[in-house]
């Protein structure tokens, strides 16, 4: 038989003037990295099976143990560094296609932190958060052209998502996630005021009574779509696609797919779980616009009808056509978006920066006239508030958040959610492991989280002398660029620091 | 209480609000005349009422409906009983494109032929199983990535190409039964082939009798030896297919 040539990632450190053996390392690692030796009475590592979690670490009583990287150098090579070797090694062993969790790692530019804000000095004043109201709630759906009855006080608007603050948790499917992560995101957006996406997987009977804050996602699987859950949710959204794997379909496999996933999505136990690439009912625009309308009958024009997209090339002129065919919302989702599992070349190579898409998306819709007909929802890859004041400058209406939702509920971005041993509860379905997440130290998390956040914005806008979101939305004469060259300040539209 | 709509030149969304009154209003028979191309009827209404419809509907017809039985004296388009949860549709003719896509409950009958992807993604849990019968022939990818659920194809006119290519293709739950010759098609099956027992043909007579009862048409009883049955090749296709990083 031949021997591996895979080398561990990671080396288990373990002080042994410091562990007492207690093995709770034992009982909390999924992966089997620690294991009790009974003939040496003494815990042993298997560094092969560590993912880099952090749950032993978190968890030793006397903080005796670290994970590093397996520093084992290869010969200096710019070209093939030790990442690409290793890749090629996995692939001849096994044929197969390289599967991986979260978003894109690797360094591309992170436009975010080319974008630098504004602040009053002397011209004009700014507001202290503090003494005086700043307002950052966010009405999501289609806006009229014209008041029809511009004296009276009340005008009537199609449907509306109303948001607190501009954040939304971005759509994770039950069965890449746990049933307690779903709980956690369900009764923090209740909380807040704001909105949760269900995801593809369908809403768990569990949180049925969540469902006027739940926007459910209509994706090419149709799991878990029925017409009370339509009737019922707070909003929909039509899943073309997601940042991280854009023009592919979603799999779930069949080790994530126990008995609560498999009744939700009405789909066998244990079965890999997939989505089609595209809708088979939608071949092109007109057949997109069937579905909205679809949608809009079935609910009696009474609900948001969003599409979600990934950020892909020629964005600009999809969105104006998304926009034409009668969506209410558009998600943009950039190549940072996270997810449980994607093909890893197309999560590294495929897709853009969110920041572009979103800038040549708010620019054309106003040239053409229909920014008002669409809110636009930014996503992939938002880490803080700065980057959400950001976007919101650049054009968003609001943003959602994915992958710094569940970085609040503990997850360490191992990357190996695919796997189904999330040590975290988070991205797994074994019953021993979803008990690690407590709804309701997930809900205050989560809550924690967005409310620093809003702070921190309410203190960012104070600082421009801006005291209404809206007055910030497209508003780019409030951002410079730095370290941008000629088209990329043309694209996102916006002067450099200086100018 | 029965009633009836002439649809001629009316919008879909006159005719769909139109249809929602009158079930609304208490009726329980409902006849449309001079149904011509009109999009969505049916959609996502619940009950137990009946709809027939004369003409052509236009794509999606019965699309998230839950429950309502709909017999059409017609051909249907595209998109029929899309996503549909319960409920029965009856067309005396025959189906585009995408029949029943996601489908999850409720029975389809089709008198004579479907396009592509009929059955697509149908699903099933516990009672809920959908079914499809067909009279005639499919297009291609039939029972594409099917999950659940049963689809019977008669293939009355005894056509030796009553399938199309790509059949059953991502097939991991559920059942097609053909009548039919195998031999000549086998190389368009993506799916597992497996025999028909005696104890399915049970089953079969069960749902044949009732296409036979709409359309006047009868196979006869179920002989094991004219039909082949395909399944899903397994439950983790992908499983060879991925490695993790």
């Amino acid at each position: 038989m031949a021997i591996s040539l895979k080398l561990p990632e990671f080396l288990v450190v373990r002080d042994k003037e410091r562990c007492i053996e207690c093995q709770v390392c034992v009982n909390q690692c999924a992966n089997e990295a620690h294991i009790w030796d009974q003939d040496l009475e003494q815990v042993v590592s298997n560094d092969v099976a560590c993912v880099n979690c952090h749950r032993c670490v978190v968890y030793c009583p006397t903080r005796a143990l670290r994970i590093e990287e397996w520093k084992q150098d290869f010969k200096k090579n710019a070209n093939w560094d030790g990442i690409s070797i290793k890749q090629t090694y996995l692939q001849a062993e096994s044929g197969g296609t390289l599967l991986i969790g979260m978003g894109n790692d690797k360094a591309y530019p992170i436009y975010w932190d080319h974008l630098l804000l504004n602040a009053s000095q002397v011209t004009n004043p700014s507001i202290d958060p503090l003494r005086e109201p700043i307002e950052l709630r966010t009405y999501l759906g289609r806006k009229p052209d014209l008041l029809k009855n511009p004296s009276a006080f009340r005008e009537e608007l199609p449907p509306q998502l109303q948001l607190e603050v501009p954040v939304m948790f971005s759509a994770m499917s039950f069965g890449s996630v746990s049933l307690n992560t779903h709980r956690s995101l369900a009764a923090a957006a209740s909380e807040l005021g704001i909105y949760w996406n269900a995801g593809e997987g369908g809403l768990h009977e569990d949180l049925f009574s969540y469902s006027p804050k739940t926007i459910v996602q209509v994706a090419s699987g149709r799991f878990g779509i029925n017409a009370s859950m339509l009737k019922r949710a707070g909003g929909i959204e039509i899943k073309i696609g997601q940042g991280a794997k854009p023009g592919i379909g979603g799999h779930l496999p069949g080790e994530k797919v126990e008995e609560d996933v498999s009744r939700t999505r009405r789909i066998p136990y244990g079965s890999d779980a997939i989505s089609p690439a595209p809708h088979h009912d939608i071949y092109s625009i007109e057949d997109l616009r069937q579905l909205i309308y679809s949608l809009k009958e079935a609910t009696a024009y009474e609900r948001v009808v969003g599409v979600k997209v990934a950020a892909v090339h020629n964005i600009a002129a999809i969105a104006s056509g998304i926009a034409r065919a009668g969506a209410d919302i558009i998600v943009l989702d950039g190549f940072r978006g996270g997810t449980g599992a994607a093909p890893l070349r197309i999560r590294d190579n495929v897709g853009l920066p969110a920041e572009f898409a979103l800038a040549a998306v708010d620019q054309r819709l106003r040239e053409e006239g229909i920014r008002n007909e669409v809110s636009l929802v930014i996503a992939g890859g938002i880490r803080n508030s700065a980057d959400i004041i950001k976007a919101i400058a650049l054009g968003a209406d609001a943003i959602y958040i994915g992958t710094a939702a569940l970085i609040a509920l503990g997850c360490h971005m191992c990357q190996k959610c695919y796997t189904g041993k999330c040590n975290w509860g988070i991205a797994t379905q074994q019953p021993d492991l979803v008990r690690r997440v407590n709804p309701k130290i997930g809900r205050e998390r989560l809550v924690n989280l967005v409310r620093s956040w809003e702070h921190e914005m309410k203190e960012m806008l104070g600082g421009m002398g801006i005291n209404a979101i809206e007055s910030l939305r497209g508003n780019r004469l409030m951002l410079r660029g730095v370290g941008l060259n000629a088209k990329e300040l043309e694209i996102l539209g916006i002067k450099a620091a200086g100018e | 209480m029965e009633s009836r709509i002439d649809a001629t030149g009316k919008h879909y969304k006159t005719l769909n609000q139109e249809i929602i009154s009158g079930m609304n209003g208490g009726t329980t028979k409902l006849i449309l005349d001079n149904v011509n191309g009109q999009r969505y009827i049916g959609d996502a209404l619940e009950g137990n009422q009946e709809i027939i419809i004369h003409g052509v509907p236009g794509n999606d017809l019965a699309v998230f409906m839950n429950g309502l039985h709909i017999t059409v004296y017609g051909n249907i388009q595209d998109g029929g009983a899309n996503t549909m949860n319960e409920g029965t549709l009856v067309v005396h003719g025959s189906a585009g494109d995408t029949l029943g896509y996601g489908m999850r409950g409720g029975e389809i009958y089709i008198r004579d032929d479907v396009g592509y992807r009929a059955g697509i993604h149908m699903k099933e849990y516990g009672d809920d199983r959908p079914i499809i019968v067909i009279g005639g022939g499919a297009g291609n990818f039939l029972g594409e990535y099917m999950a659940g659920g049963l689809i019977i194809l008669l293939n009355l006119e005894g056509r030796e190409n009553c399938l199309g290519n790509y059949t059953g293709s991502g097939m991991h739950g559920g059942a097609i039964y053909v009548r039919g010759d195998i031999e000549k098609q086998r190389k368009k099956i993506k799916a597992r082939i497996v025999p028909v027992q005696n104890a399915e043909a049970e089953e079969l007579n069960h749902y044949i009798g009732r296409f036979s009862k709409y359309f006047d048409r009868n196979p006869g009883p179920v002989r094991p030896e004219e039909y082949f049955k395909i399944v899903g090749t397994g439950a983790r296709p992908y499983k060879k297919l991925y490695v993790g990083v």
